[in-house]
């Protein structure tokens, strides 16, 4: 009898882990991850996020309950197939030193036994899919390699078996802003193309409204709730999620919508040409942060090209925001679990 | 002078003595190297085999050579194998402690890369620890071989040859140059093989560290 939908890809049903020593990491997470969504695991240090994930791959085996993955009870497949057959990437990355670029990435392929010329194919594809020109990387070895380059060899590396599910414990987690925000972009836009199923763990909430088409909170092993990004914002479910999400979560959910989402038609008052102005594809944020630094209520909105599209006023934010949240709706019965107080 | 006018007159008694010496050195630390290994391995797995296997190891390092010489005497006689179980006895514990140091000087966080990329554990041994870990393993290997060199010398004493024949005889008939005439082919052996097996060292070391 199948329990799972064809849609969900991974499930954690009732899943608990005590480490010996009695310390319990998981507490009874039930969770279902949908084919092809990134879900992101966030929490504080130590709210069993790592645990969770490791699960999954049988790093870490569940005192109770338990997980299928592509509807099959993971207890009964074995790990060594299990891990060959899933992407793991983690914060350390864990490339190997003594292994050059080429023969890290090669690594799956070659324990799954392609053959050579095939591996190699996918060494070179893989590089190019994570922007570095296999001619010049393939043959160096970790050490050459600044913070974020390791890191997209880690992701070449996990992808390089084509695992449908990838598991990525802090992957940019060691990065400066700047990389880290180029590897947020690029990271969206290969999962825009690949359509992975993604596992994502991180401690920085921004991070995981960046990425995630959902997030799960945990706190002290307890799965808080589970939800859009927007939702989350709006809505937290319990207090810990309230903290987590901080102070300005309004101005983080401004930030997930574009000026374009609050764009009216010009009033009758002619726009002061010579004033602030902003784009419509800036984010809300960007719009309120200029409207008070500015002391104004409304700012033309102007196309990439400079020309006048409309403006967008305080008012009009508002509106958006409660519009926000008016829209939340629990997307079917695949989530919800864990969402209550 | 005189070491140079006897090492010119016996240029083939001082090359088999050295040949011989050589000899029981390599194959002692060959042997030395495949008993410590994986008794390394083991102490680093098993962390209730540390305790016992430094002990027993310890035990070749801390008795005097000659001691341990002796103690061959009684089972394996005069001769050959004594002196070779007596130099292998030596050689274990650098390489032994070296094989351990090196294994528990890998990241957690790359085992752990390895396991959750799903290589099983003979793998993860075979194709990430071990080719980490040989630096530091061929460090306790030069050690090893270095003093073996040293401790070859001592079996001349119980009719196992070497350059320690010439060294001893030197010693007994008060003749400097026959007991240089052993010496400093051994001096010249020992740095050789150190500076060898440090070159081979630094070779693999090369790609993990150095542009
Ligand atoms: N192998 C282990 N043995 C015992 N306790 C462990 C082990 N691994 C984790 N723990 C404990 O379980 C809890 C959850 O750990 P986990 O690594 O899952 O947290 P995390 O949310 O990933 O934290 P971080 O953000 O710091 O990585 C922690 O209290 C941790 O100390
Ligand atoms: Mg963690």
């Amino acid at each position: 009898m199948s329990c799972s939908s064809p849609t969900i890809a991974i499930t954690l049903d009732r899943v608990s882990k005590v480490y010996p020593g009695g310390h319990v990491a998981v507490r009874d997470v039930t969770l279902n991850i949908q084919t092809g969504e990134v879900l992101v695991l966030v929490g504080t240090s130590g709210s069993g996020k790592t645990t969770t994930m490791k699960m999954i791959n049988r790093l870490v085996e569940p005192t109770s309950g338990s997980i299928r993955v592509g509807g099959e009870d993971i207890s009964k497949i074995n790990p060594i197939q299990l891990r060959r057959s899933i992407g793991y990437v983690i914060q350390e990355i864990g490339l190997f030193p003594h292994m050059t670029v080429a023969k890290n990435i090669a690594l799956v392929p070659s324990l799954k036994g392609w053959p050579k010329p095939r591996q190699n194919e996918r060494v070179a594809e893989l590089l190019e899919l994570v922007g570095l020109p296999p001619d010049q990387y393939a043959k160096k070895h970790p050490h050459q390699l600044s913070g974020g380059q390791k890191q997209r060899v880690g992701v070449a590396r996990a992808l390089a078996g084509d695992p449908d599910i990838l598991l990525m414990d802090e992957p940019f987690g060691a990065l400066d802003p700047i990389t880290r925000g180029q590897l947020h972009e690029e990271f969206l836009k290969l999962q825009r193309r690949l359509r992975k199923t993604i596992v994502f763990v991180t401690h920085d909430m921004l991070e995981a409204i960046r990425l995630a088409e959902r997030i799960a909170v945990m706190d002290g092993g307890v799965l808080e709730q589970v939800g859009t990004p927007r939702e989350v914002l709006a809505h937290p479910a319990t207090r810990r999620v309230a903290d987590l999400v901080g102070a300005d979560a309004t101005l983080k959910l401004l930030g997930l919508c574009t000026v374009e989402q609050a764009l009216e038609a010009l009033g009758a008052e002619s726009p002061d040409a010579l004033g602030p102005v902003i784009r419509s594809g800036d984010s809300l944020k960007d719009a309120l942060l200029t409207m008070v630094a500015c002391g104004r209520a409304s700012l033309p909105v102007v196309n990439v090209d400079g020309t006048l599209r409309g403006r967008v006023t305080l008012q009009g934010l508002q509106t958006a925001l409660a519009g926000q949240e008016k829209d939340r709706r629990p997307q079917g019965a695949a989530r919800g679990q864990g969402t209550h107080a | 002078m005189g070491v140079l006018s006897y090492m010119a007159e016996h240029p083939g008694h001082i090359l088999a003595l050295t040949r011989a010496h050589l000899w029981i050195s390599l194959l002692a630390t060959g042997i030395g190297t495949v008993l410590s290994i994986p008794l390394g391995v083991l102490v680093h797995r098993v962390p209730a085999t540390r305790a016992p296997a430094l002990a027993l190891v310890n035990a070749g390092q801390t008795i005097p050579s000659l001691a341990l010489l002796g103690l061959m005497l009684p089972v394996f006689g005069i001769g050959f194998t004594s002196a070779l179980l007596a130099i292998t006895a030596r050689a274990l514990l650098p390489i032994l402690l070296n094989t351990y140091a090196g294994l528990l000087s890998i990241p957690r966080s790359t085992i752990e890369a390895a396991r959750g990329m799903g290589m099983t554990d003979p793998q993860i041994l075979w194709r990430v620890e071990f080719p980490l870990a040989l630096p530091v393993i061929l460090a306790g290997i030069r050690t090893a071989l270095v003093i073996s060199i040293g401790v070859a010398t001592l079996a001349a004493y119980i009719g196992a040859g070497g350059l320690g024949d010439l060294i001893f005889q030197g010693i007994a008939m008060v003749d400097a140059p026959l007991l240089l005439a052993g010496a400093i082919p051994t001096a010249i052996l020992a740095f050789a093989a150190d500076g060898l097996v440090g070159w081979i060292e630094r070779r693999l070391m090369r790609p993990m560290t150095s542009g």
